[in-house]
């Protein structure tokens, strides 16, 4: 997953990095798998994998970016941005490593999609009508700034 | 299984994305590594179910985003003809 994430920053040619993107996904949804939120995990892989990924396909094609290498992917000065990212990568695992210290996760932490349910609608309706409200906008919203007019 | 190694696999990909953000030039990529960037979430499932909930809304809201910065990105692309962002500097001083 880390390879994938690695080669999508750094490949030139822009559908290789659509196809590392999945192969992230799909890791995380193993991620999730694994850890035993199976709801969760499929929805990653039909919502990411199934949708977005074939939106970001879309989007190649309809900005006529080159297929195969291409020259203008990477900016030529990039010693600012390693620095930035080495730098985050630092701060998050010290940050991490000191919080939660040798915090073992629970040994079988399986959740049924039941249990997911009755969390979001009894106890996280709010937030759930509010990201509805949030797709409804992003929905208009792309349709408007989008238009051929 | 430690907790740690999952948080330090997420802060690496965090970080692995920042990189993508800040050192590319192709709109497109742009978007993909702020996707990178938001799948993290599978560090938010601790012990209780509510960091599974919140794991779904950070899918649907990375979704929702996907959308509008495709739609700007197109409408970038029609007036210019070109997604490169390093060419989008007519407010730079």
């Amino acid at each position: 997953m880390v390879f994938a994430a690695l080669r999508l920053v750094t490949t030139r040619n822009v559908v290789h990095a659509a196809l590392f993107l999945v192969v992230v996904l799909g890791g995380v949804a193993g991620l999730f798998l694994l850890m035993g939120a199976e709801f969760v995990g499929i929805t990653q892989i039909l919502v990411y994998i199934g949708a977005v990924v074939v939106l970001f396909l879309f989007g190649i094609m309809l900005t006529r970016t080159r297929i195969g290498d291409e020259e203008g992917t990477d900016h030529p000065k990039r010693l600012p941005a390693v620095l930035a990212a080495a730098l985050v990568a630092t701060i998050t695992i010290y940050a991490v490593v000191t919080g939660f210290g040798d915090v073992e996760l629970p040994a079988d932490t399986r959740t049924t999609t039941a249990e997911v349910a009755d969390s979001i609608f009894s106890t996280y309706i709010i937030p759930f009508e509010a990201v509805s409200v949030l797709l409804l906008a992003a929905l208009i919203g792309a349709i408007a700034i989008a238009r051929r007019d | 299984m430690l907790l740690n190694q999952f948080l330090i696999l997420s802060a690496v990909l965090f970080a692995i994305g920042v990189y993508g953000v800040l050192a590319r030039r192709n709109g497109v990529l742009v978007l993909m590594s702020i996707e990178l960037i938001l799948n993290v979430a599978f560090g938010s499932y601790v012990s209780s179910i509510s960091g599974e909930v919140f794991a779904l809304f950070i899918i649907t809201v990375a979704a929702a985003e996907v959308g509008v910065g495709l739609a700007i990105l197109l409408l970038l692309y029609r007036n210019r003809q070109s997604v490169d962002l390093s060419e989008a500097d007519l407010m730079k001083g």
